[in-house]
Protein backbone atom coordinates (compact mmCIF):
# COMPACT_ATOMS: atom_id res chain seq x y z
CA UNK A 1 0.00 0.00 0.00
CA UNK A 2 2.43 2.51 1.25
CA UNK A 3 4.73 1.41 -1.71
CA UNK A 4 1.85 2.16 -4.38
CA UNK A 5 1.68 5.81 -2.77
CA UNK A 6 5.53 6.35 -3.21
CA UNK A 7 4.90 5.17 -6.64
CA UNK A 8 2.31 7.27 -7.68
CA UNK A 9 4.46 10.61 -6.66
CA UNK A 10 7.58 9.57 -8.32
CA UNK A 11 6.33 7.97 -11.86
CA UNK A 12 3.00 9.23 -12.04
CA UNK A 13 1.55 12.58 -13.79
CA UNK A 14 4.55 14.42 -12.01
CA UNK A 15 6.71 13.70 -14.67
CA UNK A 16 6.25 17.01 -16.12
CA UNK A 17 8.57 19.17 -14.36
CA UNK A 18 8.06 23.03 -14.63
CA UNK A 19 10.47 25.33 -14.16
CA UNK A 20 10.72 29.39 -14.35
CA UNK A 21 13.17 30.68 -16.86
CA UNK A 22 13.58 33.95 -15.64
CA UNK A 23 12.83 36.88 -15.03
CA UNK A 24 16.55 37.32 -14.39
CA UNK A 25 17.74 35.00 -16.99
CA UNK A 26 20.51 36.26 -18.89
CA UNK A 27 19.69 35.13 -22.19
CA UNK A 28 16.43 36.41 -22.25
CA UNK A 29 17.78 39.72 -22.56
CA UNK A 30 15.48 41.68 -20.12
CA UNK A 31 12.70 40.95 -17.23
CA UNK A 32 10.83 37.96 -18.87
CA UNK A 33 9.77 34.84 -17.77
CA UNK A 34 9.19 31.73 -19.46
CA UNK A 35 7.15 28.99 -17.52
CA UNK A 36 9.01 25.59 -19.14
CA UNK A 37 7.52 22.07 -18.76
CA UNK A 38 10.12 19.68 -19.60
CA UNK A 39 9.95 15.62 -19.29
CA UNK A 40 13.60 15.29 -19.14
CA UNK A 41 15.08 17.17 -21.19
CA UNK A 42 12.44 17.90 -23.97
CA UNK A 43 10.41 20.65 -23.79
CA UNK A 44 6.52 19.99 -23.55
CA UNK A 45 5.23 23.17 -23.93
CA UNK A 46 6.25 26.90 -22.57
CA UNK A 47 4.01 30.06 -21.63
CA UNK A 48 5.59 33.32 -21.81
CA UNK A 49 4.71 35.49 -19.00
CA UNK A 50 5.40 39.41 -19.33
CA UNK A 51 4.05 42.62 -17.89
CA UNK A 52 7.75 43.11 -15.60
CA UNK A 53 8.15 46.60 -16.89
CA UNK A 54 4.37 47.53 -18.13
CA UNK A 55 4.68 51.23 -17.81
CA UNK A 56 1.41 51.96 -19.28
CA UNK A 57 2.67 53.89 -22.16
CA UNK A 58 -0.23 53.89 -24.26
CA UNK A 59 -2.26 55.37 -21.07
CA UNK A 60 0.33 58.19 -20.96
CA UNK A 61 0.25 59.12 -24.59
CA UNK A 62 -3.06 59.71 -23.78
CA UNK A 63 -2.34 62.88 -21.72
CA UNK A 64 0.83 63.80 -23.71
CA UNK A 65 0.82 66.16 -26.73
CA UNK A 66 2.53 64.78 -30.23
CA UNK A 67 5.70 66.02 -29.11
CA UNK A 68 6.06 64.25 -25.94
CA UNK A 69 4.87 61.05 -27.15
CA UNK A 70 8.07 60.70 -29.17
CA UNK A 71 10.11 60.83 -26.19
CA UNK A 72 8.24 58.11 -24.60
CA UNK A 73 8.46 55.72 -28.30
CA UNK A 74 12.17 55.44 -28.21
CA UNK A 75 11.58 53.89 -24.60
CA UNK A 76 9.71 50.68 -26.25
CA UNK A 77 11.72 49.21 -28.71
CA UNK A 78 14.96 51.09 -27.70
CA UNK A 79 17.50 49.54 -30.07
CA UNK A 80 15.00 50.79 -33.00
CA UNK A 81 14.47 53.53 -31.34
CA UNK A 82 14.44 56.32 -34.59
CA UNK A 83 12.34 53.75 -36.24
CA UNK A 84 9.75 54.25 -33.57
CA UNK A 85 9.99 58.17 -33.29
CA UNK A 86 9.42 58.12 -37.07
CA UNK A 87 6.00 56.00 -36.90
CA UNK A 88 4.67 58.72 -35.09
CA UNK A 89 6.12 61.89 -36.86
CA UNK A 90 4.88 60.24 -40.42
CA UNK A 91 1.78 59.74 -38.36
CA UNK A 92 0.82 63.07 -37.70
CA UNK A 93 2.43 64.45 -40.55
CA UNK A 94 0.21 62.66 -42.84
CA UNK A 95 -2.76 63.34 -40.31
CA UNK A 96 -1.92 67.32 -40.73
CA UNK A 97 -0.95 66.62 -44.30
CA UNK A 98 2.43 68.27 -44.15
CA UNK A 99 4.86 67.69 -46.78
CA UNK A 100 8.33 67.69 -45.51
CA UNK A 101 10.93 68.52 -46.83
CA UNK A 102 13.28 65.69 -49.22
CA UNK A 103 16.64 66.81 -46.78
CA UNK A 104 14.47 65.19 -43.81
CA UNK A 105 13.08 62.22 -45.67
CA UNK A 106 16.69 61.12 -46.86
CA UNK A 107 18.22 61.64 -43.24
CA UNK A 108 15.40 59.83 -41.52
CA UNK A 109 16.02 56.87 -44.06
CA UNK A 110 19.94 57.10 -43.34
CA UNK A 111 19.24 56.88 -40.13
CA UNK A 112 17.06 54.07 -40.03
CA UNK A 113 19.77 51.91 -41.34
CA UNK A 114 22.06 53.04 -39.23
CA UNK A 115 19.71 52.41 -36.35
CA UNK A 116 19.35 48.98 -37.87
CA UNK A 117 23.00 47.94 -38.84
CA UNK A 118 23.30 49.05 -34.64
CA UNK A 119 20.91 47.15 -33.76
CA UNK A 120 21.74 43.82 -35.68
CA UNK A 121 25.44 44.42 -34.47
CA UNK A 122 23.82 43.91 -30.86
CA UNK A 123 21.78 40.69 -31.73
CA UNK A 124 24.88 39.61 -32.82
CA UNK A 125 27.04 39.79 -29.99
CA UNK A 126 24.26 38.44 -27.81
CA UNK A 127 22.92 35.72 -29.87
CA UNK A 128 26.77 34.35 -30.04
CA UNK A 129 26.94 34.71 -26.39
CA UNK A 130 23.46 33.28 -25.75
CA UNK A 131 25.51 30.08 -27.87
CA UNK A 132 28.64 30.01 -25.97
CA UNK A 133 30.83 31.97 -28.34
CA UNK A 134 32.22 35.13 -25.85
CA UNK A 135 34.13 36.74 -28.58
CA UNK A 136 31.85 38.16 -30.61
CA UNK A 137 30.80 40.07 -27.74
CA UNK A 138 33.60 41.85 -28.42
CA UNK A 139 33.61 42.20 -31.77
CA UNK A 140 30.06 43.33 -32.01
CA UNK A 141 30.49 46.25 -29.63
CA UNK A 142 33.30 47.58 -31.01
CA UNK A 143 32.03 48.21 -34.32
CA UNK A 144 28.82 49.41 -32.68
CA UNK A 145 30.51 52.05 -30.77
CA UNK A 146 31.25 53.94 -34.16
CA UNK A 147 27.94 54.33 -35.02
CA UNK A 148 26.59 55.37 -31.35
CA UNK A 149 29.83 58.04 -31.94
CA UNK A 150 27.85 59.38 -34.75
CA UNK A 151 24.99 59.42 -33.70
CA UNK A 152 25.89 61.06 -29.82
CA UNK A 153 27.86 63.82 -32.31
CA UNK A 154 25.15 64.70 -34.64
CA UNK A 155 21.61 64.22 -31.40
CA UNK A 156 23.81 64.20 -28.31
CA UNK A 157 22.34 61.07 -27.23
CA UNK A 158 23.27 57.83 -27.82
CA UNK A 159 20.99 54.91 -28.07
CA UNK A 160 17.51 57.07 -27.33
CA UNK A 161 17.64 60.20 -29.35
CA UNK A 162 14.17 61.74 -30.26
CA UNK A 163 15.88 63.60 -33.47
CA UNK A 164 12.41 63.25 -34.99
CA UNK A 165 9.74 65.48 -34.38
CA UNK A 166 6.50 66.06 -36.41
CA UNK A 167 7.50 67.76 -39.00
CA UNK A 168 10.88 66.98 -39.93
CA UNK A 169 13.69 66.57 -37.48
CA UNK A 170 15.17 68.46 -34.47
CA UNK A 171 18.09 70.28 -35.61
CA UNK A 172 20.53 69.74 -38.57
CA UNK A 173 23.06 67.26 -38.90
CA UNK A 174 26.45 68.00 -37.94
CA UNK A 175 28.98 69.17 -40.85
CA UNK A 176 30.89 66.07 -39.93
CA UNK A 177 28.08 63.48 -40.32
CA UNK A 178 28.23 62.61 -44.33
CA UNK A 179 32.39 62.15 -43.98
CA UNK A 180 31.74 60.08 -40.53
CA UNK A 181 28.94 57.80 -42.16
CA UNK A 182 30.82 57.49 -45.34
CA UNK A 183 34.39 56.24 -43.10
CA UNK A 184 32.25 53.97 -41.38
CA UNK A 185 30.62 52.07 -44.37
CA UNK A 186 34.53 51.69 -45.49
CA UNK A 187 35.46 50.62 -42.41
CA UNK A 188 32.39 48.14 -41.79
CA UNK A 189 32.76 46.85 -45.01
CA UNK A 190 36.20 45.28 -44.45
CA UNK A 191 34.96 44.25 -40.91
CA UNK A 192 31.36 42.23 -41.66
CA UNK A 193 33.31 39.58 -43.29
CA UNK A 194 34.88 39.04 -39.94
CA UNK A 195 31.79 38.21 -38.57
CA UNK A 196 31.30 35.37 -40.87
CA UNK A 197 34.40 34.19 -40.16
CA UNK A 198 34.09 33.99 -36.98
CA UNK A 199 30.39 32.72 -36.31
CA UNK A 200 28.74 31.67 -39.28
CA UNK A 201 31.19 28.77 -40.29
CA UNK A 202 31.73 27.87 -37.20
CA UNK A 203 30.84 23.91 -37.12
CA UNK A 204 29.43 23.63 -33.45
CA UNK A 205 27.39 26.77 -34.06
CA UNK A 206 26.31 25.49 -37.01
CA UNK A 207 25.21 22.63 -35.20
CA UNK A 208 23.49 24.16 -32.90
CA UNK A 209 21.48 26.68 -35.41
CA UNK A 210 20.62 24.38 -38.46
CA UNK A 211 17.52 22.65 -38.25
CA UNK A 212 16.43 23.95 -34.84
CA UNK A 213 12.93 25.57 -34.21
CA UNK A 214 11.59 25.45 -37.24
CA UNK A 215 8.97 28.07 -38.58
CA UNK A 216 6.89 27.31 -41.61
CA UNK A 217 5.62 30.41 -43.80
CA UNK A 218 1.83 29.68 -42.90
CA UNK A 219 2.75 30.03 -39.52
CA UNK A 220 4.73 33.16 -39.81
CA UNK A 221 1.77 34.69 -41.05
CA UNK A 222 -0.42 32.97 -39.01
CA UNK A 223 0.98 34.26 -35.78
CA UNK A 224 2.22 37.29 -37.38
CA UNK A 225 6.05 36.76 -36.80
CA UNK A 226 7.55 40.11 -39.31
CA UNK A 227 10.69 41.18 -39.70
CA UNK A 228 13.77 39.35 -39.99
CA UNK A 229 12.32 36.42 -38.01
CA UNK A 230 9.30 36.30 -40.50
CA UNK A 231 11.46 36.69 -43.50
CA UNK A 232 13.47 33.92 -42.50
CA UNK A 233 10.44 31.28 -43.10
CA UNK A 234 9.61 33.43 -46.84
CA UNK A 235 7.22 35.57 -45.25
CA UNK A 236 7.68 38.58 -47.47
CA UNK A 237 6.94 41.24 -45.14
CA UNK A 238 9.33 44.00 -45.72
CA UNK A 239 7.27 47.46 -45.20
CA UNK A 240 10.05 49.55 -47.00
CA UNK A 241 9.36 47.19 -50.26
CA UNK A 242 5.41 46.62 -49.88
CA UNK A 243 4.66 50.30 -48.12
CA UNK A 244 8.00 52.29 -48.92
CA UNK A 245 7.60 55.61 -46.77
CA UNK A 246 10.51 58.11 -46.02
CA UNK A 247 13.15 58.18 -49.42
CA UNK A 248 12.95 53.87 -49.21
CA UNK A 249 10.89 54.57 -53.15
CA UNK A 250 13.95 56.38 -54.32
CA UNK A 251 16.88 53.42 -53.17
CA UNK A 252 17.08 49.89 -54.51
CA UNK A 253 17.84 47.01 -52.84
CA UNK A 254 16.48 43.92 -52.30
CA UNK A 255 13.83 41.84 -50.00
CA UNK A 256 16.18 39.60 -47.64
CA UNK A 257 14.28 36.22 -47.82
CA UNK A 258 15.04 32.38 -47.04
CA UNK A 259 12.83 29.97 -46.90
CA UNK A 260 14.66 26.86 -44.63
CA UNK A 261 12.76 29.17 -41.47
CA UNK A 262 14.86 27.81 -39.06
CA UNK A 263 17.54 29.70 -36.14
CA UNK A 264 20.12 29.88 -38.92
CA UNK A 265 18.07 31.28 -41.95
CA UNK A 266 16.83 33.85 -39.35
CA UNK A 267 20.21 34.65 -38.24
CA UNK A 268 21.09 34.44 -42.32
CA UNK A 269 18.38 37.36 -42.42
CA UNK A 270 19.74 39.46 -40.48
CA UNK A 271 23.61 39.27 -41.67
CA UNK A 272 22.66 39.98 -45.04
CA UNK A 273 20.52 43.13 -44.24
CA UNK A 274 23.56 44.69 -42.83
CA UNK A 275 24.88 44.44 -46.43
CA UNK A 276 21.93 45.77 -47.98
CA UNK A 277 21.99 48.56 -45.20
CA UNK A 278 24.65 49.31 -46.44
CA UNK A 279 23.88 49.76 -49.85
CA UNK A 280 21.04 51.77 -49.22
CA UNK A 281 22.92 54.40 -47.02
CA UNK A 282 25.48 54.84 -49.89
CA UNK A 283 23.55 55.58 -52.41
CA UNK A 284 21.67 58.71 -50.10
CA UNK A 285 24.48 59.68 -48.22
CA UNK A 286 25.77 61.94 -50.94
CA UNK A 287 22.92 63.26 -52.39
CA UNK A 288 20.95 64.83 -49.48
CA UNK A 289 19.36 67.54 -50.91
CA UNK A 290 19.31 70.97 -49.03
CA UNK A 291 15.94 72.33 -48.63
CA UNK A 292 15.79 72.55 -44.78
CA UNK A 293 15.76 70.41 -42.05
CA UNK A 294 11.85 70.56 -40.95
CA UNK A 295 8.43 71.88 -42.17
CA UNK A 296 6.88 75.17 -41.16
CA UNK A 297 4.62 73.44 -38.40
CA UNK A 298 2.09 75.42 -35.84
CA UNK A 299 3.45 75.76 -32.28
CA UNK A 300 0.55 73.58 -30.90
CA UNK A 301 -0.29 70.75 -32.97
CA UNK A 302 -3.79 69.53 -33.33
CA UNK A 303 -4.88 66.54 -35.51
CA UNK A 304 -8.05 66.60 -37.17
CA UNK A 305 -10.57 64.38 -35.72
CA UNK A 306 -10.15 61.16 -37.22
CA UNK A 307 -8.47 57.67 -37.58
CA UNK A 308 -4.84 57.24 -39.04
CA UNK A 309 -2.53 54.39 -39.54
CA UNK A 310 0.92 53.75 -40.19
CA UNK A 311 3.48 51.20 -40.20
CA UNK A 312 7.67 51.32 -40.46
CA UNK A 313 9.83 48.26 -40.49
CA UNK A 314 11.80 48.53 -37.60
CA UNK A 315 14.90 46.09 -36.85
CA UNK A 316 12.45 43.52 -35.53
CA UNK A 317 9.45 43.56 -37.80
CA UNK A 318 6.16 45.56 -37.94
CA UNK A 319 6.12 48.13 -35.94
CA UNK A 320 2.33 50.38 -36.21
CA UNK A 321 0.78 53.43 -34.97
CA UNK A 322 -2.81 53.85 -34.46
CA UNK A 323 -4.33 57.35 -33.60
CA UNK A 324 -7.50 58.06 -33.00
CA UNK A 325 -8.00 61.91 -32.52
CA UNK A 326 -10.76 63.93 -31.24
CA UNK A 327 -9.13 66.82 -32.37
CA UNK A 328 -7.43 68.18 -29.20
CA UNK A 329 -3.72 68.50 -28.86
CA UNK A 330 -3.78 64.85 -27.12
CA UNK A 331 -4.88 61.57 -29.05
CA UNK A 332 -7.97 60.44 -27.54
CA UNK A 333 -6.24 56.93 -28.15
CA UNK A 334 -2.49 55.83 -29.19
CA UNK A 335 -2.07 52.05 -29.85
CA UNK A 336 1.18 50.95 -30.85
CA UNK A 337 1.48 47.55 -32.29
CA UNK A 338 4.72 46.55 -31.24
CA UNK A 339 6.70 43.39 -33.51
CA UNK A 340 8.36 41.70 -30.39
CA UNK A 341 4.53 40.79 -28.88
CA UNK A 342 3.72 38.85 -31.87
CA UNK A 343 7.04 37.62 -32.34
CA UNK A 344 7.18 36.29 -28.38
CA UNK A 345 4.28 34.25 -28.59
CA UNK A 346 5.37 32.12 -31.37
CA UNK A 347 8.02 30.63 -28.84
CA UNK A 348 5.72 28.08 -27.86
CA UNK A 349 5.13 26.72 -31.22
CA UNK A 350 9.07 26.71 -31.95
CA UNK A 351 10.66 25.29 -28.89
CA UNK A 352 8.11 22.24 -28.08
CA UNK A 353 9.14 18.67 -28.88
CA UNK A 354 12.73 20.40 -28.77
CA UNK A 355 15.16 20.38 -25.77
CA UNK A 356 15.85 23.05 -23.68
CA UNK A 357 19.09 23.96 -25.21
CA UNK A 358 17.71 24.99 -28.45
CA UNK A 359 15.20 27.29 -26.14
CA UNK A 360 18.05 29.50 -25.96
CA UNK A 361 18.97 29.44 -29.11
CA UNK A 362 15.52 30.23 -30.29
CA UNK A 363 14.61 32.63 -28.12
CA UNK A 364 18.20 34.36 -29.13
CA UNK A 365 17.11 34.57 -33.19
CA UNK A 366 13.60 35.85 -32.25
CA UNK A 367 15.86 38.78 -31.41
CA UNK A 368 13.51 40.01 -27.97
CA UNK A 369 13.28 43.70 -26.65
CA UNK A 370 11.25 43.16 -23.67
CA UNK A 371 10.39 46.68 -22.81
CA UNK A 372 8.55 46.48 -26.29
CA UNK A 373 6.44 43.51 -25.17
CA UNK A 374 5.40 45.57 -22.05
CA UNK A 375 5.13 48.66 -23.18
CA UNK B 1 -6.83 44.95 -55.48
CA UNK B 2 -7.40 48.73 -55.66
CA UNK B 3 -9.38 50.31 -52.71
CA UNK B 4 -12.84 50.88 -54.56
CA UNK B 5 -12.76 46.93 -55.74
CA UNK B 6 -12.19 45.90 -52.53
CA UNK B 7 -14.90 47.57 -51.58
CA UNK B 8 -17.60 46.55 -54.05
CA UNK B 9 -16.02 42.82 -52.90
CA UNK B 10 -16.81 43.37 -49.73
CA UNK B 11 -19.76 44.51 -50.03
CA UNK B 12 -20.96 41.85 -52.12
CA UNK B 13 -20.14 39.13 -49.48
CA UNK B 14 -21.25 41.47 -46.68
CA UNK B 15 -24.44 43.26 -47.25
CA UNK B 16 -25.29 44.08 -43.99
CA UNK B 17 -22.42 45.73 -42.66
CA UNK B 18 -21.74 49.33 -42.51
CA UNK B 19 -18.76 51.18 -44.99
CA UNK B 20 -17.96 54.57 -43.34
CA UNK B 21 -16.56 57.44 -46.56
CA UNK B 22 -13.48 59.21 -46.03
CA UNK B 23 -11.47 57.01 -43.92
CA UNK B 24 -7.69 56.56 -44.44
CA UNK B 25 -8.13 52.80 -45.08
CA UNK B 26 -11.17 50.78 -46.18
CA UNK B 27 -13.41 50.39 -42.96
CA UNK B 28 -16.10 48.32 -42.70
CA UNK B 29 -18.68 47.97 -38.90
CA UNK B 30 -19.96 44.82 -38.08
CA UNK B 31 -22.51 43.82 -35.76
CA UNK B 32 -20.79 42.01 -32.72
CA UNK B 33 -22.04 39.07 -32.73
CA UNK B 34 -21.16 38.05 -36.58
CA UNK B 35 -17.62 39.00 -36.07
CA UNK B 36 -16.19 35.26 -36.11
CA UNK B 37 -18.99 34.38 -38.51
CA UNK B 38 -17.42 37.50 -41.07
CA UNK B 39 -13.33 36.95 -40.00
CA UNK B 40 -14.13 33.33 -40.98
CA UNK B 41 -14.81 34.53 -44.71
CA UNK B 42 -12.00 37.26 -44.81
CA UNK B 43 -9.54 34.52 -44.29
CA UNK B 44 -11.18 32.09 -46.64
CA UNK B 45 -12.27 33.87 -49.33
CA UNK B 46 -9.84 33.56 -52.32
CA UNK B 47 -10.26 36.98 -53.27
CA UNK B 48 -10.31 38.21 -50.28
CA UNK B 49 -7.35 36.36 -48.78
CA UNK B 50 -7.06 38.55 -45.16
CA UNK B 51 -4.92 35.85 -43.64
CA UNK B 52 -2.76 38.44 -41.68
CA UNK B 53 -4.17 40.56 -38.66
CA UNK B 54 -1.68 43.20 -37.59
CA UNK B 55 -3.36 44.16 -34.97
CA UNK B 56 -6.28 44.14 -32.52
CA UNK B 57 -7.51 46.94 -30.09
CA UNK B 58 -10.12 48.38 -28.79
CA UNK B 59 -11.19 52.38 -28.27
CA UNK B 60 -13.30 53.51 -25.32
CA UNK B 61 -16.12 55.61 -26.45
CA UNK B 62 -17.69 56.17 -23.37
CA UNK B 63 -21.34 54.81 -24.38
CA UNK B 64 -19.66 51.86 -25.92
CA UNK B 65 -16.32 50.48 -26.96
CA UNK B 66 -15.41 49.73 -30.17
CA UNK B 67 -12.92 46.22 -31.21
CA UNK B 68 -10.75 47.30 -33.59
CA UNK B 69 -8.97 45.07 -36.28
CA UNK B 70 -6.49 45.64 -38.48
CA UNK B 71 -5.99 43.46 -41.21
CA UNK B 72 -3.79 42.55 -44.49
CA UNK B 73 -3.55 39.95 -47.25
CA UNK B 74 -0.41 38.56 -47.72
CA UNK B 75 -1.15 37.47 -51.23
CA UNK B 76 -2.75 40.51 -52.53
CA UNK B 77 -1.24 43.33 -50.32
CA UNK B 78 -4.85 44.61 -49.43
CA UNK B 79 -5.79 45.78 -46.18
CA UNK B 80 -8.98 46.32 -44.06
CA UNK B 81 -9.75 47.60 -40.78
CA UNK B 82 -12.56 45.90 -39.53
CA UNK B 83 -14.79 47.08 -36.71
CA UNK B 84 -17.64 46.08 -33.93
CA UNK B 85 -19.22 47.72 -31.32
CA UNK B 86 -19.76 46.49 -27.82
CA UNK B 87 -22.68 48.20 -25.80
CA UNK B 88 -22.41 46.45 -22.72
CA UNK B 89 -19.96 47.62 -20.11
CA UNK B 90 -21.00 45.42 -17.02
CA UNK B 91 -20.13 42.17 -18.57
CA UNK B 92 -19.14 42.95 -22.32
CA UNK B 93 -18.44 39.46 -24.21
CA UNK B 94 -17.51 38.79 -27.79
CA UNK B 95 -16.48 35.51 -29.67
CA UNK B 96 -12.92 34.77 -30.02
CA UNK B 97 -11.05 35.15 -33.15
CA UNK B 98 -7.84 33.19 -32.33
CA UNK B 99 -8.71 30.04 -34.06
CA UNK B 100 -9.18 31.95 -37.50
CA UNK B 101 -5.98 33.71 -36.84
CA UNK B 102 -3.48 32.91 -33.87
CA UNK B 103 -2.01 35.66 -33.31
CA UNK B 104 -5.25 37.26 -31.72
CA UNK B 105 -4.49 35.10 -29.13
CA UNK B 106 -1.86 37.36 -26.83
CA UNK B 107 -4.10 40.38 -28.46
CA UNK B 108 -7.14 39.65 -26.78
CA UNK B 109 -5.45 38.65 -23.45
CA UNK B 110 -4.06 42.26 -23.77
CA UNK B 111 -7.69 44.20 -24.68
CA UNK B 112 -9.08 41.87 -21.72
CA UNK B 113 -6.44 43.27 -19.50
CA UNK B 114 -6.75 46.90 -20.44
CA UNK B 115 -10.31 47.07 -21.48
CA UNK B 116 -11.60 44.61 -19.75
CA UNK B 117 -13.62 42.67 -22.54
CA UNK B 118 -13.97 38.82 -22.46
CA UNK B 119 -13.48 36.38 -25.41
CA UNK B 120 -15.53 33.56 -25.39
CA UNK B 121 -14.02 30.04 -26.19
CA UNK B 122 -10.31 31.67 -25.83
CA UNK B 123 -8.00 29.18 -25.10
CA UNK B 124 -6.15 31.29 -22.76
CA UNK B 125 -7.43 34.27 -21.72
CA UNK B 126 -5.48 35.99 -19.15
CA UNK B 127 -4.56 39.05 -17.35
CA UNK B 128 -1.64 39.40 -19.47
CA UNK B 129 -0.05 42.68 -17.69
CA UNK B 130 -1.33 43.90 -14.25
CA UNK B 131 -2.96 42.38 -11.05
CA UNK B 132 -5.47 40.21 -11.14
CA UNK B 133 -7.93 42.70 -9.12
CA UNK B 134 -6.50 45.88 -10.97
CA UNK B 135 -8.94 47.53 -12.70
CA UNK B 136 -9.00 48.17 -16.81
CA UNK B 137 -7.16 51.32 -17.25
CA UNK B 138 -7.66 52.18 -20.97
CA UNK B 139 -11.55 52.42 -20.25
CA UNK B 140 -11.70 56.47 -19.95
CA UNK B 141 -14.30 55.86 -16.56
CA UNK B 142 -10.89 54.42 -14.93
CA UNK B 143 -9.40 56.37 -11.71
CA UNK B 144 -6.45 55.72 -9.69
CA UNK B 145 -6.56 57.94 -6.88
CA UNK B 146 -2.43 56.88 -5.82
CA UNK B 147 -0.83 57.11 -9.06
CA UNK B 148 -3.08 59.55 -11.28
CA UNK B 149 -2.31 63.61 -11.03
CA UNK B 150 -5.41 65.23 -12.15
CA UNK B 151 -5.14 68.68 -13.84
Amino acid sequence: MSEEIIKDVIIGESDDYIINMGPQHPSTHGVLRLEVCLQGETVKYLIPHVGYIHRGIEKMCEASSYPQIIHLTDRMDYLSAHMNNEAVCLCVENAMQVEVPERVKYIRTILDELNRIASHQLWWCAFGMDLGALTTFFYGLRDRELILDIFEESFGSRLLHSFNTPGGLMHDIHPNFQKRVKDFITYFRKKLPEYDQLLTGNVIFQQRAKGVGLMSKEKAIAYGVTGPSGRGSGFSCDLRKHAPYSAYDKVQFNEILYNEGDTFARYKVRMDEMWESMNIIEQLIDNIPDDGFTAKMKPIIKLPAGEYFQRVETARGEFAVYIVSDGNKTPYRIKFRSPNFSNLFVMNELASGGKIADLIAISGSLDLVIPDIDR
Amino acid sequence: MQKLELLAELQKHFPEAEFPENTQLTEMVISKDKIHEVAAVLKADETLAFDYLISQTAVDWKEKMTLVYHLESVKHRHTLVLKADVADRENPQVETVSDIWPTAIPHECEVFDLFGIRFNNHPALRRLFLEDDYGYPLRKDFRDEVNFIER
